[in-house]
This record gives C-alpha cells, sequence and structure tokens, in this order.
C-alpha cells in the first residue's frame, strides 16, 4: 500500500510543479514528473513477490511471474511522453526566441 | 461480411507519411492525396451502412486474437455515427485547404499532421480497447498541439505550449485512472472491465471516476476546464479550427468520456447531476465570455465551450429524450461550428484580420460567405428551420420531462445569448459602412466556396428532414449509449 501511495505523492509533486512555477522549463519538468510517476505506478502493478520474468518452460514447477502486460503499457507511455516533451521543448525554444524569456508572467499576447 | 474497420486508422497513417514524399514532387500531389484519403474515408463510413448485419455491431479483431486477450476495433452505433461526423469534416476541411493554405508555406508537413489527427480520431471513436483508446487519443492530440502552433507567430506558440502542457496533465490523469482499472479488473478491454468491475470497490470507482472526468474533461473544454480553448482554437489555421472546435474535442473528449461513464463503469444519478450541472456551467459561462469579444475566431471559440454544454446537459439527462438531443446537437455543433470557422477563414484570408471593429459592409462584397455565415449564425442560435434549433428544442424538452426546470431555463437563456452575440458578429462583419480600405476585398477563391455551400446546405437540410436524420443516424447511437454496461454482454456475448 505504502508503494502505492508514493506514486500519487510523486503524482501530486508533478501537479504541483505545473501549478505554482513560473518558468516554462520548470512546467515541463513537472509534467515528466507526472508522466513518471503514472509509469511507475503501472510497473509496481505488475509486480509479484519473489516473481521472475514471464517466460514459461517445458517441465518446471509453475514459478510466480510479474504480470507483462504494465511493461508493455510503459514501454508505450514512455514513447509517447518523449513525444510530447520533444514537443514542448521545441516550442519552449521558438517562444524564447520570440519572447525572450521563459517567464510564463511575461509571455502574455493571449488575454480576455 | 466484409470487415474494413482497421481501414480507417491504416489509410490515413499510410497517408500522412507519403505526404512528405510527395511534397517533394509537387506540392498540388499533397492536395490531390489529402482530398482523396478523406473523401475515401467519408464514402468508406457512409458505405459501412450497407454491410451492416441487423443489430448494428462489427467488430475486428486485431491480429485474429480473441476478446479479452486480444484488441478489437468495435463498430456500434455510438462509434458509426462518431465516424460519419469525424469523417465528414475532416473531408470539407481538407477540400478548403486546397485554397487556404496558400497563406502558408509547408504544405506537406501540414496534411501529415492532418492525417495523423484523423487517423487517432477514427481509432479513439473505433477502438474496444481502454489503452488502445489511450494511444490514439495521444496520436490526435500531440498532432493538434503542433498544428495550433503551426504558424509560428509569438501568439500560436503560446497559445499551443497552455494546450500542451493542459492536454499532457488530462492525459496523464486518464493513464493513471487507466492504471487504477486495471489494477482492479486485470484487464484492459472495455468490455471486460465493465463486466468483471467488482461492485464493492466504492472509493476506488469514485477516484476512477473523477480522473475521467478531470481527464476527458479538459479534453473536451468543459468549465472549469475550458482555460486552454479559446487560446488554441483561434490560433490555428481556419480548417484546422474547424476540425478542433467541431470534431476533435467531441471524439477525444465528449466520445471518451460517454463510452467510460456509460458502457464501462455504469451511470449512477449523482453522475448525471454532475455532468448536467458541468454542462450548465459551460452552457452559460461560454456565451456570457463569448458576448464581449471582439476576435472573431475567439468569439466563435468561446461558443464552441457554450455548444459542448448543451451536449453533456442533454447526454447528463441519461434520459432517452436527452440522450438523443444531446448525441443531434452534437452532430449539428459540428456542422454550423465548422462552417463558422471556415466563414471566418474566409474573411481572414481575403480582409487579412479577425478584429470585428475593422471589418463591415462585407455582404455586398462577399455574398458567398455573408449567406453561409448567416445560415450558421442561424443554426448556432437555434432559429426553425435550421437544425441547432431541433436539437436545442430536445434537450430543453428533455429537461422539462425529467423535472429539472431551471437547468431548461438555463439552455434557453443560453439560447438567447448565443442570437445575441451572433448578431453582433452580423451587425459588426457583415452589415454597417463598408471602410474604405476595404473596397477591393473579393469573394472568397471558389473552392472555399463549395466547401462552405456544402455545410451550409447540410446545416439546411439536417433542419428540413431531421426526423430522418434522427431514425438512420442518432438513434443507433442513443440506442448504444442508453444500453449502459449491457455493452459487455453485446460484445463478449457467450464468452
Amino acid at each position: 500500500m505504502f508503494v502505492y501511495l508514493s506514486c500519487v505523492v510523486l503524482l501530486l509533486v508533478g501537479i504541483y510543479c505545473v501549478a505554482v512555477k513560473k518558468n516554462l522549463i520548470k512546467i515541463i519538468i513537472g509534467i515528466g514528473i507526472m508522466e513518471y510517476a503514472v509509469n511507475l505506478f503501472l510497473v509496481i502493478l505488475g509486480y509479484r513477490q519473489g516473481g521472475t520474468a514471464p517466460i514459461i518452460q517445458p517441465g518446471a514447477a509453475n514459478p510466480i511471474l510479474v504480470d507483462p502486460l504494465p511493461q508493455a503499457l510503459v514501454l508505450t507511455a514512455i514513447v509517447i511522453g518523449l513525444a510530447t516533451t520533444a514537443m514542448m521543448v521545441a516550442i519552449a525554444m521558438r517562444i524564447y526566441n520570440c519572447y525572450g524569456t521563459f517567464d510564463i508572467t511575461k509571455i502574455r499576447k493571449l488575454k480576455g | 461480411m466484409i470487415n474494413f474497420l482497421p481501414m480507417f486508422v491504416a489509410v490515413p497513417l499510410g497517408a500522412a507519411f507519403l505526404m512528405p514524399l510527395l511534397y517533394k514532387i509537387d506540392r498540388r500531389l499533397t492536395d490531390l492525396l489529402g482530398n482523396l484519403t478523406t473523401f475515401y474515408l467519408l464514402a468508406a463510413s457512409l458505405a459501412l451502412y450497407f454491410f451492416l448485419p441487423a443489430d448494428h455491431l462489427m467488430i475486428y479483431r486485431v491480429g485474429g486474437w480473441a476478446p479479452p486477450v486480444g484488441i478489437i476495433l468495435v463498430l456500434d452505433g455510438l462509434s458509426h455515427f462518431l465516424l460519419l461526423t469525424v469523417n465528414l469534416i475532416a473531408a470539407l476541411a481538407t477540400l478548403y485547404s486546397i485554397s487556404y493554405m496558400n497563406l502558408y508555406t509547408s504544405r506537406g508537413k501540414y496534411y501529415t499532421l492532418f492525417m495523423l489527427m484523423v487517423a487517432g480520431m477514427n481509432g479513439v471513436v473505433l477502438t474496444g480497447d481502454l489503452f488502445n483508446l489511450f494511444v490514439f487519443l495521444e496520436i490526435a492530440a500531440i498532432a493538434s498541439y503542433a498544428l495550433v502552433a503551426f504558424g509560428c507567430e509569438s501568439e500560436e506558440l503560446e497559445a499551443s505550449f497552455k494546450y500542451l502542457v493542459m492536454g499532457s496533465v488530462a492525459s496523464t490523469l486518464v493513464l493513471f485512472g487507466i492504471a487504477l482499472l486495471y489494477g482492479l479488473t486485470g484487464t484492459l478491454n472495455m468490455a471486460d472491465i465493465a463486466r468483471s468491475l467488482p461492485a464493492n470497490a466504492g472509493a476506488a470507482r469514485a477516484l476512477i471516476t473523477v480522473l475521467f472526468l478531470m481527464g476527458f474533461g479538459m479534453k473536451s473544454a468543459m468549465v472549469p476546464f475550458h482555460a486552454w480553448l479559446p487560446d488554441a482554437h483561434p490560433s490555428a489555421p481556419a480548417p484546422i479550427s474547424a476540425m478542433l472546435s467541431g470534431v476533435l474535442i467531441k471524439a477525444l473528449g465528449v466520445y471518451a468520456l460517454v463510452r467510460i461513464l456509460f458502457n464501462v463503469l455504469g451511470m449512477t444519478p449523482q453522475l448525471s447531476y454532475i455532468l448536467m450541472v458541468l454542462g450548465t456551467l459551460s452552457l452559460l459561462g461560454g456565451v456570457l465570455l463569448a458576448i464581449g469579444q471582439w476576435d472573431l475566431k475567439r468569439l466563435l471559440a468561446y461558443h464552441s465551450i457554450s455548444q459542448i454544454g448543451y451536449v453533456i446537459l442533454g447526454i447528463g439527462l441519461a434520459t432517452p429524450l436527452g440522450i438523443m438531443g444531446g448525441l443531434f446537437h452534437l452532430f449539428n455543433h459540428a456542422l454550423f461550428k465548422s462552417l463558422l470557422f471556415l466563414n471566418a477563414g474566409s474573411v481572414e484570408y481575403r480582409v487579412g484580420t479577425r478584429e470585428l471593429k475593422e471589418m463591415g459592409g462585407l455582404a455586398k462584397k462577399m455574398p458567398v460567405t455573408w449567406a453561409t455565415s448567416l445560415m450558421a449564425s442561424l443554426s448556432i442560435s437555434g432559429l426553425p428551420p435550421f437544425n441547432g434549433f431541433w436539437s436545442k428544442l430536445f434537450i430543453i424538452l428533455a429537461c422539462v420531462q425529467a423535472g429539472r426546470l431551471w437547468f431548461a431555463l438555463a439552455a434557453v437563456i443560453g439560447s438567447l445569448l448565443t442570437l445575441a452575440s451572433f448578431l453582433k458578429v452580423q451587425k459588426y462583419a457583415f452589415f454597417e459602412r463598408l471602410p474604405s480600405r476595404l473596397e477591393a476585398v473579393k469573394e472568397a477563391p471558389w473552392i472555399m466556396g463549395a466547401a462552405m455551400i456544402v455545410l451550409a446546405g447540410l446545416c439546411l437540410s439536417v433542419g428540413i428532414l431531421f426526423p430522418y436524420l434522427i431514425t438512420f443516424l442518432v438513434n443507433p447511437a442513443a440506442a448504444a449509449v442508453l444500453n449502459g454496461t449491457g455493452y459487455s454482454r453485446l460484445i463478449l456475448g457467450g464468452l
């Protein structure tokens, strides 16, 4: 139970970072933390105490196997996270070229 | 039975990767391939009506694996309804792009992103697997983040970053919800989850519901999760604005929310009340913020929030009439809101501004744009005989029928305020005196005009022939929603 709760705490740290920080780069890092919290949660879901890799060998006694599905999900989620992060960093760079700052309180051409 | 469900994802995905190659040969080829793809998809989603079995259900097993082990693509009434809406608007938006994209460079990249977005949306509405839904949702969302920033002006980048941050937080929350559901049930197939969700998981079920409500609420821009939409939608090129407001928020937001809440988790009276309150907040909040806007596309974007409010209110009632009205309004909103964004694009193409104060007297100079925009304005304000009138009428009647008189009153007030704000658009953009520097303005190119005329014709003909449309299109979709968690029996059968 404690490990699951620690994932939630990590998720909240990420949300705090996204909501409170004023720097574009720190916001990107916050989203990274949120994604890692969910990925960690998925990996822990699949873990079994004393489990081994899920390869069934003929003749071997029924071993405890970890659940392979969440690992596949996490791989996909990491790739998607990579695409999102690359997109965010690219846009942050273009914003820096346009506005000359990473401070979101100064990037305010849109309002209303 | 011919089963071509995977084509809806595979064809636009393939087209997306061919675009940069074709762009090297001749940039006109990308126009051709883009239009061929979307019109093929539209024809295919119409043709599906002739291949459907009587129970309006079609299942494709990816890789031949049976559910719940393998991933399945499911076409039921609701999926088919959304599929048709997405591909109809996509076809007209690509037609419009042929001329409109002269304003921008790198057409090849534009069509690549457009096709990826269409593939993602088709995947979201077709998939029967929860994690697969997340992947397709991200494909469509990442393509749309890039399309919002397509002009690379400072405002567009700012809007795109805001959209990216909100969208990524939403996706993370959705993924967390999916992880929790997997932990509870040990499966990712939506029908299997509905079947094996333990009845005593009260607290976990509530947490999952809240996570999905926040995640998909942000994607569909309900108040109070709406802050990104009025920045992001106006910043994109006009055909993309039409796609984003017309179908993206519905396929990624409303459809996914409705599918999961009704068919997977099961609807409860409390949840229905929450949806109704969120819907009413959106429909009043959106329209109140819209009235004060002077940027034409920004005003339209606020109206998208308001009209999504109607859809959520109707569906949230969870009565047969309410769900039918909500889904019908979803289709109608796709028609008239994409038309309005295309009109705004034509004005921007010829006049070069989106500020209402700098326009005036365009009715004489741009008759096609004016006439179609008038029809769209009457539709969105809910005047007979246009399509918006009927769907709003159904939603208001459903509120009265369910005894929710205050919600019905809010819907009526929202409709009147919509009318007021579109009178403002008509007055400042198309009537009044023509400023002398706009004397040389011409009508938009004929291809753009053709796309607008088709949409306006659809608005009018749906308004006149609505009983047929409801019988053939909306009722099967409403039946799929009303079926609730009976969805799992339908998909898995005797398994």
